[in-house]
């Protein structure tokens, strides 16, 4: 902060208000216009979808109002799927970030093999979705997969985990965790190397221990970066959907369907576009309640 | 350099031939069809038609098939859409006449539609107005493993009764065989028991009832017992391990792999097992069985009556006249006749089956002339909404997570919702 940092305000506080219409005038039509075109009225357009029943041929005539969420509250799958979303976050919350931060704390140091390692492990995130999905039907394979051989050497029956109500979801949660972690250490790799080293060699200057250091100094000074990783992890979880429909399509019996597999299976294979606008209006409501609570209670300052 | 002088030639050829084009009508014909062999036997006919009929162009569009379900709503609504278009008959097909997307070609196939199959052209007419033509019928029943039946000592040609069945998987099973292979994670073969079951139990009238929702619609007696018989089959554990975990085409591979005694398919799975088994040969035909879905004891449908698909094609709104023209060269008698010679249909066109060169193709066509009652696939002909239900309680009966009383529950409640 020199000479530069009071300058600039006053030569802005100059012509004030004009300056700021001028700004206004140029810049928020266009953000106003991309923003209405992409984003309010698609979102609109869903919420008067979902009061209708339609099948998505010529327009929607057949007015039910509020009917068609009653139909989503009323189905078991819908409540599967949002059980599915939760059991994605508590493990992403609970399995997911603090693997990727033991790791992360592992591989910020500089030695040998560091960066082979860490690419390594961001490798599965770089992977595409639907390929993962892909790749891991055949792991999980009963009968010719790597899960297969390995049970086979034990001698046991052959096992179907895609295949059965009871292990589905807990399959597609391993490939989550797998796909996921990479990310989310990356994120708190770059953080750790941002850190003010000085802060650490105090600590330990003072006599703390690396457990103490790393308890009191580290963790609580990655704490942005943390709140960052959990807002991903839980949108994200939200979202998910990719690597639902190659594994499962959300089967069996919508035991591993996720919010959007379940829109995707009724709102677009069944041709109820009501029906599945009402399901994106729900998600849309519940991403947009957690999005903004989140930024006001946990992510205030940044 | 010599490439980039193909290159060359080849982006000029492509120019002259797009300018020639744009002067002409074109036909854009969108199919889902994955066979190679077949689709090359179609681009030929459509390479013929084009030489006959100078000033027009027949195009050929993909998609794989549950995309092209997903996309075709908006498909038929856009300005650009195809002129012909694949079609299951069905609710579907009522929709989008309903909607007004699709073109009344009764006028134009006046005289010539007469040569068809009436049952077939039925499927395609709405309130006496004809939308398009079928193109081939297809009949669903036991493929059946010779080798595998022959060493549990069941003689598929003594599986009369649903209780045969039943008694024939105990047999197999006791055998170490697995006695029925099925590919669940795509619900829909699994909804040919309840369905087939449904037609042999209540018969045409009690699926009429249901559509007008008298004696309790479909939640009724008749799909009820549907349910429960069904549910009989589940219990037995007739099928392959895992197998809410298989997909159709997988499924097939391992009917071809021979690992299983018995599969309920559609006809054309005949041959389809030998390009979907691991070795690509799959089953010779000299090692294959069939025999038509067993009959229940007391149930008002006739032996005789068939569950199957009937498909076609759709002439879409706006289309030019040549559309309606090539669709009735391609549903023609002599390119059925070469449809059929490659055992690719049961042909519609009457006099076309005499290009069936294999017995059973011939068998199956004679099934289908003896049929009074040919129902279409439930999942088509309730349309996509209440069909894919029946498709879910089909495999949630087979995945024990519901009740034949429910599972017929679920179907009625679809069906009161999406009308």
């Amino acid at each position: 902060m020199g000479v530069a940092g009071e300058t600039a305000p006053q030569a802005l506080r100059g012509p004030s208000w004009d300056g700021r219409f001028t700004v206004l005038i140029l810049f928020l039509p266009p953000a106003l216009l991309l923003f209405t075109l992409f984003v309010v009225l698609p979102i609109g357009e869903a919420a008067w979808y979902s009061a209708f029943n339609w099948n998505g041929f010529g327009k929607p005539t057949n007015w039910i109002g509020f009917d068609n969420y009653r139909f989503v509250l009323e189905t078991r799958a819908f409540w599967l799927a949002l059980r599915n979303n939760g059991l994605i976050i508590a493990v992403s919350l609970a399995i997911q970030l603090p693997l990727a931060l033991t790791l992360a704390l592992m591989l910020a140091e500089r030695f040998r093999g560091a960066v082979a390692l860490r690419m390594l492990f961001f490798m599965p995130y770089i992977l595409a979705e639907i390929a993962t999905g892909l790749i891991f039907s055949f792991v999980y394979d009963g009968d010719y997969g790597l899960v297969a051989s390995i049970w086979r050497t034990f001698g046991a029956e052959p096992l179907h985990l895609l295949a059965s109500t009871d292990t589905a979801m807990l399959a597609v949660l391993i490939v989550i965790v797998w796909k996921y972690f990479g990310f989310h250490m990356m994120l708190f790799i770059a953080a750790l190397q941002g850190l003010d080293k000085s802060l650490i060699e105090a600590a330990r200057i003072d006599g703390a221990t690396r457990s103490q250091a790393l308890r009191h100094v580290v963790i609580p000074l990655l704490y942005p970066t943390i709140r960052l990783s959990v807002f991903f992890a839980i949108v994200g979880s939200l979202q998910l959907f990719d690597l639902v429909m190659p594994l499962t399509r959300g089967g069996p019996a919508d035991s591993s369907n996720t919010m959007v597999s379940f829109l995707y299976n009724n709102g677009i294979s069944r041709m109820r576009v009501g029906y599945g606008s009402a399901i994106g209006v729900i998600l849309f409501v519940i991403c947009v309640t957690f999005a903004f609570t989140y930024k006001r209670w946990f992510m205030r300052d940044e | 350099m010599r490439l980039l002088g193909k290159l060359g030639l080849a982006a000029a050829a492509c120019l002259l031939g797009a300018q020639i084009a744009a002067a002409d009508t074109t036909v854009k014909w969108l199919h889902i069809e994955v066979n190679p062999v077949q689709v090359k036997l179609w681009e030929e006919v459509a390479r013929a038609y084009e030489a006959s009929h100078p000033g027009v162009k027949v195009e050929m569009q993909f998609l794989e098939n549950e995309a092209y379900k997903a996309k075709l709503p908006t498909i038929l609504q856009s300005k650009d859409r195809p002129n012909i278009i694949y079609s299951w008959a069905g609710g579907v097909l009522k929709t989008q006449i309903e909607a007004g997307v699709l073109d009344d070609i009764t006028d134009q196939v006046k005289g010539y539609s007469d040569s068809l199959t009436p049952a077939a052209l039925a499927a395609f007419t709405s309130n006496g107005r004809v939308y398009g033509l079928p193109t081939a019928l297809s009949q669903v029943g036991f493929l059946c493993n010779k080798e595998l039946m022959a060493k549990a000592k069941v003689d598929p040609a003594g599986i009369k009764s649903w209780d045969d069945l039943l008694a024939a998987v105990k047999t197999l099973k006791a055998a170490g065989v697995t006695p029925i292979v099925v590919g669940g994670a795509d619900k829909w073969p699994l909804h040919f028991y309840w369905t087939h079951l449904a037609v042999r139990i209540g018969g045409k009238p009690a699926f009429d009832a249901a559509l007008k929702g008298e004696n309790g619609g479909f939640a009724g007696e008749t799909f009820q017992k549907s349910g429960e018989l069904f549910k009989q089959l589940v219990d037995l554990q007739p099928f392959q391990n895992g197998f809410l975990g298989f997909k159709n085409p997988q499924a097939v591979g391992y009917f071809g792999d021979g690992k299983a005694a018995m599969t309920l398919a559609i006809s054309t799975v005949y041959h389809l097992q030998r390009a979907l088994a691991a070795d690509k040969t799959g089953l010779s035909e000299d090692k294959i069985c069939w025999f038509d879905f067993p009959v229940v004891a007391g149930g008002k449908g006739a032996p005789t009556d068939t569950l199957g698909g009937i498909t076609g094609w759709l002439i879409t709104k706006g289309s030019p006249k040549e559309a309606v023209d090539f669709l009735k060269y391609f549903v023609s008698k002599d390119v059925q006749t070469r449809l059929a010679a490659g055992n690719f249909i049961i042909p519609v066109v009457q006099g076309a089956d005499a290009g069936l060169n294999n017995s059973f193709m011939k068998l199956i066509a004679a099934n289908l002339a003896k049929s009074n009652y040919h129902q279409n696939f439930y999942d088509q002909s309730l349309g996509p909404s209440v069909g894919r239900v029946v498709n879910d309680v089909a495999a949630e009966i087979a995945g024990g997570s519901m009740s034949p009383q429910d599972a017929a529950k679920a179907i009625e409640a679809a069906w009161k919702q999406g009308n």
